[in-house]
């Protein structure tokens, strides 16, 4: 606010996003539109009588001209009103919080154990560029990248839980354990530890480790670029020079000089990263039966589902602009360079 | 006339030069081994499109209900699946698919990205602002989602995934090419070009798009690797190619039945995406290396 400089840039990407979001919303309802579902048909039921199908057909607006059908998808979004699945017959929004749940306790986990892969694995990259560390690191990393996730999920599914039995199989817990414990923040961790049902804690733990460590190996390959090259910029600088040359360790050198120096690059990087396992769990739900957003969707396109799919896909763009946002502004609070 | 005879010198001047680049970045990318590794696998799959069906020891969709779901043999070297299709047969028919794909997917992606990077970058302000704003809408999604529901919007098949590929993959072709020129749109050339009276139609086509070729060639060729696991995400979930088709993750999906009984089924198709996508990764990377001067000298 003291700055005039900086309120004007915010005002512009105030603007910005506002631009984006309109746009994202046009591109749903193109979707909506141009999808060969019948809207009337699959409220009405095949065997309506025309009257009855006049009298819904009109009730959606579908007779108004095609702006005034998008203003009136912009009010019901501007008043939170996504319309009703078609699938469950539930509201869509309550549908897609009762799901999403699952979805980010997954990839919270996955994001834990990507960073916790990537990040040491770019450093030690960085440290060792060009010997056969660097090599064997960004093969790993490019291998990751490179799998099939829906198809590392069945082969970890076939060595791990079929073969080994090491790990839970398909779904979030035991069949045993469903219905033990009360439903109060859809996190299951949380709700099993609330409920001191450590056995279910367990089985749930058991359940999201392998999911969650393949979801995270494929993001890793991303960080781990990123940390690399981050690193590499800090390396060839003066300043590690100067701790070197004044006798300082090499581990202090890298740990502590140049890696506190590419902390906020890394959080934004991984924040970045965090938006992008949503793809990934898209499929790798279908694989692990996960009752997550994922899953979601795909049932939603297998149904023609059309409110559930245009409200899934604004839902996901919409998380994508506010990573964006937050990784942005995450740089700006704590990177005094960009003020 | 004037400037046509410019625009050719351009072209004959620039053309030798290109190529020798191409050798160039061909030999480097030879010197390392991971991105010879893409190089032969890159050479492997376009030769087994080429002659799949002669290389083939069997039909492959030819059932043979007799011989369902047999473990790999030297009859059957990957396995029957459970319709005792060869399952090796129907892999090397699916490469031609994959390669597909990836042909159609980047001749579609490089002039619509090329298109509309080029006149965003050339006109600058409001067009730029407005073009911008459209690619960066498409660039909030993550591309495997923008693809799902433009493939249920038009109706699941191999055309309409390659459609729907084609619309989420252009908007970092834009960016780049809008990058590119905006580079050089200042440039005493392209001045002179104006001053001749060129329009901005034959400016853009004769003098900006090609300056931009060689970057937006590479990118596509990082992109692939993504466009080949997008388009078996969609084949797995049931929205690209349909099932007779042998394409790569279309057969996982049917193999996921009889996975615990038969790992064959799932196994090698997974086996060959994995091998097709590192390898344009890894040859991605080395062409990142290659074509970053400070590399370039030091080796």
């Amino acid at each position: 606010m003291r700055n005039p400089r900086w309120l004007s840039a915010a005002l512009n990407q105030a603007a910005t996003i506002g631009v984006t979001l309109l746009g994202l919303l046009i591109l749903t309802f193109v979707i909506g539109r141009i999808m060969p579902v019948d809207p009337v048909r699959a409220i009405v039921g095949e065997e309506a009588t025309r009257e009855v199908y006049m009298n819904v057909y009109q009730q959606l607006g579908l007779d108004k001209p095609m702006w005034q059908q998008f203003l009136f998808y912009l009010r019901d979004v501007a008043t939170l009103d996504f319309g009703t699945s078609l699938r469950t017959g539930q509201p869509v929004l309550d549908d897609i919080l009762h799901v999403l749940p699952a979805t980010i306790e997954l990839a919270t986990f996955a994001i834990v154990i990507g960073a916790g892969i990537g990040i040491p694995l770019g450093v030690l990259a960085a440290v060792n560029k060009d010997r056969w560390q660097d090599h064997a690191i960004r093969v790993f990393s490019l291998m990751g990248h490179s799998m099939p996730i829906f198809w590392t999920g069945m082969i970890g599914l076939l060595v791990f839980y079929a073969a080994l039995g090491w790990v839970g199989g398909a779904g979030r817990m035991s069949q045993f354990y469903i219905g033990l414990v009360p439903d109060r923040t859809g996190f299951l961790l949380i709700d099993s530890a609330l409920a001191g049902e450590w056995e279910v804690f367990r089985s749930a733990v058991n359940h999201l480790i392998l999911p969650a460590a393949l979801l995270g190996y494929s993001s890793s390959a991303y960080i781990t670029r990123m940390t690399r090259s981050f690193m590499l910029d800090q390396i060839n600088q003066e300043y590690v020079t100067t701790a070197r040359v004044k006798g300082l360790s090499e581990r202090k050198t890298i740990w502590s000089h140049a890696f506190g120096n590419i902390k906020v690059q890394l959080v934004t990087i991984v924040a970045l990263a965090y938006g992008a396992l949503l793809e990934g769990a898209v499929l790798i739900e279908t694989v692990f039966a996960w009752p997550g957003f994922g899953q979601y969707l795909t049932s939603t396109l297998r149904m023609g589902d059309m409110n559930a799919l245009m409200t899934c896909v604004l839902l996901v763009g919409v998380i994508f602009i506010a990573l964006n946002l937050l990784s942005d502004l995450l740089y700006r609070v704590f990177d005094p360079r960009t003020r | 006339m004037l400037h046509s005879e410019t625009g050719r010198a351009g072209a004959r001047l620039r053309l030798p030069q290109g190529l020798s680049a191409f050798g160039n970045i061909l030999k480097f990318l030879w010197k390392s081994p991971t991105s010879a590794f893409g190089l032969i696998v890159l050479g492997f799959l376009i030769a087994t499109a080429l002659l799949g069906p002669l290389l083939a020891p069997y039909d492959p969709y030819a059932q043979d209900l007799q011989n369902t779901l047999q473990a790999p043999s030297t009859a059957h070297w990957f396995g029957t699946d459970e319709l005792g299709r060869d399952i090796l047969s129907r892999l090397l028919f699916g490469a031609a698919i994959t390669l597909r794909i990836i042909f159609l997917v980047t001749i579609v992606v490089g002039p619509i990205g090329m298109a509309v990077g080029t006149i965003a970058g050339y006109f600058g302000g409001r067009v730029d602002t407005v073009l911008m704003r459209i690619t960066d809408i498409f660039l909030s999604f993550p591309s495997l989602i923008l693809a799902l529901a433009f493939v249920a919007a038009l109706g699941p098949s191999l055309n309409n995934a390659i459609i729907a590929i084609a619309l989420t993959a252009w908007p970092p072709i834009a960016r780049l090419a809008r990058a590119e020129t905006l580079t050089f749109r200042k440039a005493d050339y392209i001045s002179a070009a104006r001053l001749q009276g060129a329009s901005s139609a034959r400016i853009i086509w004769k003098s900006i798009v090609p300056m931009c070729l060689p970057s937006v060639m590479i990118r596509l060729t990082l992109n692939m690797a993504t466009v080949i696991l997008t388009a078996a995400g969609l084949g797995f979930l049931g929205l690209g190619a349909q099932p007779p088709m042998p394409e790569w993750g279309a057969m996982i999906a049917t193999g996921r039945r009889y996975m615990i009984d038969s790992w064959w089924l799932v196994t090698f198709p997974g086996l060959a995406i994995l091998t097709v996508s590192l390898a344009f990764n890894l040859l991605g990377d080395g062409l990142r290396d290659a074509l970053d001067p400070k590399q370039m000298n030091r080796r």
